[in-house]
């Protein structure tokens, strides 16, 4: 289970924090690894990035989700040294609880809340990358259609009708639910990205689609599919370039 | 539960309840106790008397009735469970490195990796407070795989409701599964499947158990007990609050002590986002080896954790009670001793390392204190407010409670049950007619897609399953260098045990076990969750003592030991003496298996047109006890399919060659619904069809059309292979002695079966508008 990254892209390290109640830290470590990067573990806590190129917001329920989805982990000290980064341009991945997180930390905007159908849902989520070129998905193709698991209480991506049009006419949907919308998100976004393209947040998990065997179905039948190694493959390219 | 008293609610703030010290309890021997309040019998009291030699304090009686209820110290049925011990050969304990006993087994997977594994049952809450109920159970079961020193990596949930249409079925049922799905989600760890039956003898006392499987390294097993005069007791996690008092007992009850405010409830109430902290928590102290052991504190939570502790290790423990922390200042003692609050953990930490211990927990925001220390008294003795309100020998609490023998007795009705066959029953005989009998079983709710269910469940996180719901086993990696796992699968079939306890027990041993191999892993050690009636009620007693037999007797021939489980009893709610007084006897065994790489585990349906489908396994005429019976006929009667474990054991050794020599493209089981449903399922699964003849089947085994595709005979499986490899599949088969023959090729975008009835077709589309859409229709 080694992907060879190029040489170039040796030590590139990626943060992913970890706060209380974080889930899928582990998994999205694996995916830097698999995608050839060094993955860096971070601690809520700790203001200090201990000099990371990129950071990974896991997804999970922080905090049990208690108060609201993300809104005491905006508060953390780890947050505040992201935010500033982030103005910097360093890429920022927030999946699911970690895309919650950035909404509340007002890195992106809107927000989520629970489901139009009021369950959880786990399903292999087919998706449309809208954006192909932000940090994180400038190796797919715009309008590629991609598949990786989607699992959440509160997905429904809302945001007042302005928002929604600046963030269309400015190309920042990076994805759109293909198909059947599993959470009622406004004009089916699944995901966004800021104005400069570094941080991205989606509800899916694509660290969940990055090795053959454990993830969803793909082209090559049962748990083949492997789409969202390239979320990890793109923020090491575009360190690269940077 | 009585109602409460409303002049004691009504009173003002109580004053602080006076102690009934040991002192006091020796000089007052006469005052009257509320033992049978607490669910004691009178001679258990006179019992509890006799070992203290005076009456027990208000505190050591909450104690004893705690622990010595039935589902804690396993009164009623410890005398037969004995049997899965003393049938455990030495061969089938070589993979065994910890047996029954302890808070679950551990077996020897390869490689230095052991697993660890137990289910257990969560009912009476679940009824009561459906979503909390079924939190807890998941959080209980995962609290027990963590004190063995292990990383839970899955979970399953086994769910019995009453009737899809009685009004209250639907309320539990949604409570169940968002309880079940609320907790588990937020503890990140893969529900990768379990069983969901609806049955009308669960009305009243639905069924929710639930199973967690961990992962630890060979040397990281920690056994909890209390050693080492010196060492520090410490309970850490959520606080102690009123919750889930004598929830393992009966219900409590508000007179239990003068000046107790008002009732509390007797549900615990949980809170995942904790016991997601406390399992990072502890597996940071283990690994930082600063403590000696960690017991988790479940039903009878401190009153069960000291004293198990103390008479674990070497024999004395004194606690303060003053030092645990509360939730609700106002608990008297009895209630802090008897309080099932979640999320609390106990730990046994030498004094030199208390200072890292509390750096790790702090770490944490987990709030710890010290309660206790080790002695070598070989006394349990407890101090509130600087008075000694417990002083017992621990072993007395709770190792050495009453043990019973119930009577028992084969029921009045069982003959006449048995005798009331299927033979005179109407059975379909045109293609029209196996058509139409096929669709509405698929549809029919115990039949029909369960992905209502596991969609609410998170399957993914961690990135280790390789396969899980609507698969015949779960399949997790523990290794990532190397991919070794283990598959899991957990059967009952209540309607078979109903029919015989005896056969109904190795049945649902039987089906576990081929669902194991079926994923191509080697079934190594049992679980199993026995959920009963009344042990007072000599038919209930009769099934458990035949179930224990029967599973005791399947483990021995099959050569996997039962490494742990649980009993639950008292779901019976019915007159005494009738047909259908308790629940179906249902006895959920779990079956573990090893794959030495899951990444090859086997899936259940076909994925690509132009293989050749092959059916393992002879099928006979029985129809008694079947699916087909029950949606068709609403009957139930006669006697279960024959159990043929060495038919198992040779079905499984084919199908786990199968998998290790690439030759099985896929496998599916047969059981409930029977071949008919077995293809729906399997071309369901990734949306390719098949096109089979059943006259190999029934020229061979001399059976019609309706019986090859709707009798539920063991020891039968589906298995797709490459055509250039069928000769391999068919000469392994017949070396193993497994009959196997050709049933026809996969592709189309229908199921259709050809048989001397003529010959039927059923488009995918239809068979998964009826197959998807039942559970949405009745429950979305």
């Amino acid at each position: 289970m080694t992907a060879v990254a190029p040489e170039t892209l040796d030590g590139a390290r990626v943060g992913v924090i970890t706060f209380p109640g974080t889930l899928d830290d582990r998994d999205a470590a694996r995916a830097v690894r698999l995608a050839g990067g060094t993955p860096v573990a971070l601690w809520h806590a700790d203001a200090d990035l201990h000099g990371v190129d990129a950071v990974v917001i896991p997804g999970g329920f922080s905090y049990g989700d208690y108060l609201r989805a993300g809104a005491i982990s905006r508060f953390a000290p780890a947050m505040g040294s992201v935010a500033d980064a982030a103005q910097g341009g360093m890429p920022v991945l927030g999946i699911c609880n970690g895309f919650q997180i950035l909404t509340e930390a007002h890195l992106l905007p809107g927000s989520m809340v629970k489901n139009d159908h009021l369950q959880f849902i786990c399903r292999e989520q087919p998706l449309v990358v809208e954006n192909a070129s932000t940090a994180w998905t400038n190796q797919f193709e715009a309008g590629q259609r991609i598949t990786i698991p989607l699992k959440n209480q509160d997905g429904q991506y809302v945001a007042d009708e302005r928002t929604l049009d600046e963030l269309e006419g400015e190309g920042r949907v990076v994805f759109r639910y293909d198909g059947w919308n599993p959470n009622g998100s406004r004009r089916d976004i699944a995901g966004i990205t800021n104005e400069r393209g570094n941080v991205v947040g989606l509800m899916p998990h694509p660290e969940h689609a990055v090795e053959p065997g454990f993830g969803p179905a793909g082209k090559a039948g049962v748990r083949t599919g492997t789409d969202g190694l390239t979320f990890f493959t793109s923020v090491l390219a575009a360190l690269v370039k940077a | 539960m009585t109602a409460a008293d409303p002049t004691v609610q009504a009173a003002s703030p109580a004053p602080r309840p006076r102690l009934d010290t040991v002192e006091n309890a020796a000089s007052t021997p006469d005052e009257t106790q509320p033992y049978a309040e607490l669910g004691l019998k009178p001679d258990e009291y006179e019992r509890i008397r006799e070992i203290l030699g005076r009456r027990p304090t208000a505190a050591e009686l909450a104690m004893y009735s705690v622990m010595w209820s039935e589902h804690c110290s396993y009164k009623s049925s410890k005398v037969h469970l004995r049997k899965f011990g003393e049938r455990v050969t030495e061969e089938m304990k070589q993979h065994l490195l910890v047996g029954i006993g302890e808070n679950a087994g551990v077996v020897d997977i390869g490689d230095g990796w052991a697993v660890t594994f137990k289910v257990e049952s969560h009912n009476h809450p679940s009824f009561v407070e459906p979503y909390q109920g079924a939190a807890t159970g998941v959080g209980g079961i995962v609290r027990d795989i963590i004190s063995m020193g292990a990383r839970p990596v899955a979970v399953m949930d086994q769910l019995r409701f009453g009737a899809v249409d009685n009004p209250d079925t639907a309320r539990v049922v949604h409570g169940v599964v968002s309880g079940v799905g609320g907790y588990g989600n937020s503890l990140g760890l893969p529900n990768v499947g379990g069983e969901l039956v609806f049955d009308a003898s669960y009305q009243g006392n639905p069924l929710v158990n639930a199973l967690c499987v961990g992962v630890l390294r060979h040397e990281d097993i920690h056994l909890a007990n209390a050693s080492g005069v010196g060492n520090k007791v410490i309970l850490f996690g959520a606080r102690t609050g009123g919750d889930g008092i004598g929830g393992a007992s009966i219900l409590a009850s508000e007179t239990f002590e003068d000046g107790v405010p008002a009732k509390r409830p007797s549900v615990q109430v949980g809170d995942p986002f904790m016991e997601k902290v406390l399992i990072e928590c502890c597996l940071e102290l283990f690994s930082a080896d600063v403590v000696e052991g960690i017991q988790d504190l479940g039903a009878a939570g401190i009153s069960c954790a000291t004293s198990e502790l103390a008479s674990n290790g070497e024999g004395g423990m004194h606690v303060d009670l003053d030092s645990v922390l509360l939730r609700d200042p106002s608990l008297n003692a009895g209630e802090i001793l008897m309080s099932e609050s979640q999320e609390r953990m106990m730990a046994v930490v030498r004094p030199e390392k208390l200072e890292e211990f509390l750096a790790i927990t702090a770490k944490w925001d987990v709030e710890t204190s010290v309660i206790g220390e080790v002695n070598d008294s070989g006394r349990l003795t407890i101090d509130h407010h600087g008075q000694r309100i417990v002083d017992v020998d621990p072993r007395t609490v709770a190792h050495e409670g009453p043990v019973y023998h119930r009577p028992y007795a084969r029921p009045a009705w069982q003959d006449e049950l048995n005798a009331s066959t299927t033979a005179s029953l109407a059975r379909p005989e045109s293609a029209d007619e196996l058509r139409a009998t096929a669709l509405r079983l698929l549809a029919s709710p115990n039949l029909a897609s369960k992905s209502w269910v596991t969609d609410q469940y998170d399957r993914f996180v961690q990135g280790n399953t390789a396969l899980a719901q609507p698969d015949d086993g779960g399949v997790v990696r523990v290794d990532e260098s190397t991919n070794l796992g283990v598959a899991l699968a957990t059967d009952a079939n209540g309607r078979y045990a109903k029919l015989d306890p005896r056969a109904g027990a190795a049945l649902a041993l039987a089906e576990a076990y081929r669902n194991v191999a079926v994923t191509g892993a080697t079934p190594m050690a049992v679980t199993d969750c026995l959920n009963f009636g009344s042990p007072e009620n000599p038919d209930s007693m009769w099934q458990l003592v035949e179930a224990i037999e029967g599973l005791a007797d399947a483990c021995q021939e099959l050569g996997v030991p039962v490494t742990g489980g649980n009993v639950s009893l008292y779901n019976e709610t019915g007159e005494p003496g009738r047909i259908d007084s308790a629940i179906h006897p249902t006895p959920v065994v779990g079956v573990l298996g090893v794959l030495d790489d899951v990444r090859t585990a086997t899936a259940s349906g076909w994925q690509s047109a132009g293989l050749r489908v092959l059916l393992l396994g002879a099928t006979a005429d029985e129809l008694d006890g079947s699916a087909w019976a029950d949606v068709e006929h609403q009957h139930l009667g006669g006697l279960p399919p024959r159990v043929d474990l060495a038919a198992e054991k040779a079905l499984a050794s084919v199908l786990v060659a199968a998998r290790g020599d690439g030759l099985a493209a896929a496998a599916h089981d047969l059981s409930e619904g029977g071949l008919a449903q077995a293809l729906l399922e399997a071309s369901l699964r990734f949306g390719v069809g098949v096109r089979v003849s059943l006259d190999g089947v029934t020229q061979r085994d001399g059976v019609s059309p309706f019986v090859a595709l709707f009798s539920e005979t063991t020891a039968r499986a589906l298995v797709a292979v490459d055509p250039a490899r069928e000769a391999e599949l068919v000469a392994a088969a017949e070396v193993a002695g497994v009959p196997v023959v050709a049933l026809g090729e996969t592709g189309g975008d229908a199921v259709v079966v050809e048989s001397a009835a003529g010959g039927f077709d059923i488009a995918l589309d239809e068979a998964r508008e009826a197959f998807e859409g039942t559970l949405p229709r009745i429950f979305g």
